[in-house]
């Protein structure tokens, strides 16, 4: 066995698109010319491509859904797909992009370091390409890739290429988009996906794929605060380790380093890092994203739903909190309404003190005069909780920023909120 | 073949950390968590990610075998070392008991499995027991219906899963409330591959039930497929027994595992085989190729 140390880890990505802009083909395309597909698999596909008529294998078979789903023609919710290259492996939320289903982007979108848009050359940016261009810059995403695909429909024109890309540029800067890349494709004849394309000879610039295994990801956490929530006490109360009182979690900001000064929340008491344990091992440090455990040098009454943070430099710790709110419920969302608030290891309950905007996502503008809320409607909120909750602003941390509600009715998940810090 | 086997360490440490962080959630939000056991690799990788999880604790629920008294003889022996070995309580449900309590009728025929028996004692356990979250080693790379599947998976008050009614998981915030008699199936390995999860189990070096290396066994092919032969199972009158070095991809019932052509004797070379296959791990089970619905039709009955 051999440890391969140039490597770059996982690498989450969503796609959002419409029925016809050619994300499923994409995604078989990439599937397909990456060797990620298997034999059964692949006879498979080339049956149900027969009996359906088809002439060719339909690629977009390979991302063919539920029955349920076919029976209705629709995908109804976000499916995860793997593949790998030998420099990275990837994990796809392949999400549906009708309007109606703004809740599943939302969904795949909150996991992915990178989103993929794609946009038909014929048509260049429509509104859905401002929606789902949106989304991914609401829920921080911080890579984009937006591929112009059926290049070949355009007679692989250089010209309208740059004209939609003009157009996006003008799009990413508005949206404030870490970085954005720009790919002319045909995903239904392979150019530009994982190879470069003869028919473009004017487009110098990297595959989709070799986008997706160079984009560099490991700098998006928040390695300045210090944000642990604690997730779980270990307390084994064996005969070797009598004593022992761990706090279990996965780091959410900031390195701890033993010997460290932390504040515990709520209490506000100061302690230091006695040590950070990993099965069976002690480590350096604790850096974001490593699922661990802390301990500390004094006894602290400590539970689920506290957080270890950096002793001077703690987060905001406030009862009213304002929020953009993505809806998923088919009950409407008005205020005085009461639900469940879960973020980090905490729960709390909240009340809805105010609607204040609704953004309209075709034309990415605020809409002051309609305040009703809908499913899939994105609107900004102001809550008062039961507790203080201990957060950061979204766009500096999302695991300290975000929030899930809960229709305590139902128990359903009815609301992703994505905190603003006054 | 005695190849040396690259390993991406970075990504099987974010799946790692991933499925402890799942672990400890549910321990957390839980309050009688069973851990679905059936000496297969999945099940043997969750144990172990558990085991990590609540050192230097131990295991804060207990392993739930489904029975279905057609098993491998290694497989049992396996389960009960495991379960002594780690100090954690292993509860037993058997098929043949709900056979004889008359709650699922045997099938008939060349093709007759328990595996889709199994459904019924699985949910009487998990009603028996009052558990509230079974975890389970499905990944979302085995199947179509899995790719869709949650990491908390809700089950209402009859067990069954219903896909257009699962809730939105959002960054790592799971929503594991309900209402008595529901429950949760919990899946911490959803992003691992087979390849994920074969790379992990070298690295770890996780040791595995013999079944999984190199063996001679009496078996038959039927459709293309290798079963291994026990004096219960129904030949058709073409089928033959015959003797073959073979290996197991995947272990369930004995009646439906299919077996590999393998001479593989060592994890580097499994690992090896594994990364060419061009045939995926399900493309092996008997129980898949009943229909193209078949594991989204047995997953909405409360099927593992």
């Amino acid at each position: 066995m051999k440890i391969k140390n140039n490597e770059k880890g996982l690498l989450r990505f969503t796609t959002a698109g419409s029925v016809d802009d050619g994300k499923s083909t994409l995604i078989g395309r990439l599937l397909y010319d990456s060797k990620s597909i298997f034999e059964d698999q692949m006879e498979h596909i080339e049956e149900s491509s027969k009996r359906r008529g088809k002439e060719e294998v339909d690629l977009a078979l390979l991302t063919d859904g539920l029955r349920a789903e076919r029976e209705q023609g629709i995908t109804i919710d976000v499916a995860y797909r793997y593949f790998a290259t030998p420099k990275r492996k990837f994990i796809i939320a392949d999400t549906p992009g009708h309007i109606q289903y703004t809740r599943n982007m939302v969904t795949g979108a909150s996991t992915a370091n990178l989103a993929v848009i794609l946009v038909d050359a014929r048509n260049g940016v429509l509104e859905q390409t401002l929606r789902h261009s949106y989304i991914a810059s609401l829920l921080n995403i911080r890579h984009i890739i937006f591929c112009v695909n059926k290049m070949d429909l355009v007679e692989y024109n250089e010209e309208q290429f740059r004209s939609i890309e003009q157009n996006l540029k003008d799009l990413a800067a508005k949206l404030n988009i870490h970085e954005a890349f720009y790919v002319p494709i045909s995903a239904k004849l392979g150019d530009n996906v994982v190879e470069g394309s003869e028919n473009m000879t004017w487009y110098q610039g990297p595959t989709f794929l070799d986008i997706l295994e160079d984009v560099e990801v490991s700098e998006d956490h928040d390695f300045e605060h210090k944000r642990f929530p604690v997730q779980y006490v270990v307390r084994p109360q064996s005969k070797d380790w009598h004593d022992y009182r761990g706090y279990a979690g996965r780091v959410a900001g900031g390195v701890f380093k033993p010997g460290e000064e932390v504040t515990v929340l709520p209490s506000m008491i100061k302690s230091k890092v006695k040590s950070v344990d990993q099965y069976e091992k002690q480590l350096e440090a604790a850096t974001p994203g490593e699922s661990l455990i802390i301990t500390l040098e004094d006894d602290v009454d400590i539970s689920r739903g506290d957080m270890i943070v950096g002793a001077d430099d703690l987060p905001a710790v406030e009862q009213e909190v304002e929020m953009m709110v993505c809806w998923f419920s088919e009950r409407p969302l008005v205020p005085r309404n009461k639900y469940v608030l879960r973020h980090t290891s905490a729960e709390v309950r909240c009340v809805v003190r105010s609607i204040d905007t609704k953004i309209d996502i075709n034309k990415i503008e605020e809409n002051n005069e309609d305040k009703s809320v809908a499913m899939n409607d994105i609107i900004k909120i102001s809550v008062k909780t039961t507790q203080p909750i201990f957060f950061d602003d979204y766009k500096v941390n999302s695991n300290t920023g975000s929030v899930v509600l809960i229709d305590e009715a139902t128990n359903e998940t009815v609301g992703a909120g994505m905190i603003i810090k006054k | 073949m005695s190849n040396t086997v690259e390993i991406n360490s970075e990504h099987l440490r974010e799946l790692e950390n991933e499925a402890i962080f799942v672990m400890r959630e549910i321990a957390a939000q839980f309050e009688r968590p069973v851990l679905l056991f059936s000496g297969g690799k999945d099940s043997i990788l969750l144990v172990h990610l558990a085991k990590k999880a609540f050192w230097p604790g131990k295991i804060p629920f207990p392993l739930l075998h489904i029975d279905t008294g057609h098993n491998f003889e290694e497989t049992l022996e396996y389960r009960d070392n495991l379960a002594k070995e780690l100090g954690v309580e292993l509860i037993v449900a058997k098929v043949q008991d709900s056979i004889d309590q008359g709650r699922v009728v045997e099938e008939k025929g060349v093709n007759a499995s328990r595996n889709r028996l199994q459904t019924v004692t699985l949910l009487d356990a998990v009603e028996d027991l009052k558990a509230d979250a079974a975890i389970g080693g499905g990944r979302r790379d085995e199947e179509k219906a899995r790719a869709k599947e949650r990491f908390f998976s809700h089950r209402d008050e009859f067990g069954q899963w219903d896909p257009k009614n699962q809730r939105p998981e959002l960054w790592n915030i799971f929503n594991g409330r309900k209402n008595m008699g529901e429950h949760f199936r919990v899946f911490p390995i959803s992003n691992w591959t087979e390849l994920d999860v074969w790379q992990y189990i070298l690295q770890e070096e996780i040791e595995l039930p013999s079944l999984y290396y190199t063996h001679k066994r009496k078996c038959f092919n039927r459709d293309g497929t290798w079963l291994a032969y026990a004096p219960f199972m129904q030949l058709k009158p073409t089928e033959e027994v015959v003797e073959r070095d073979v290996r197991c991809r995947t272990i369930g019932d004995i009646s439906c595992t299919g077996l590999t052509l393998s001479t593989a004797n060592n994890l580097n070379d499994i690992v090896t085989e594994i990364a060419a296959s061009r045939i995926t791990e399900r493309g092996g089970r008997y129980d898949d190729k009943r229909s193209e619905a078949a594991m989204e039709d047995r997953k909405k009955e409360g099927y593992f």
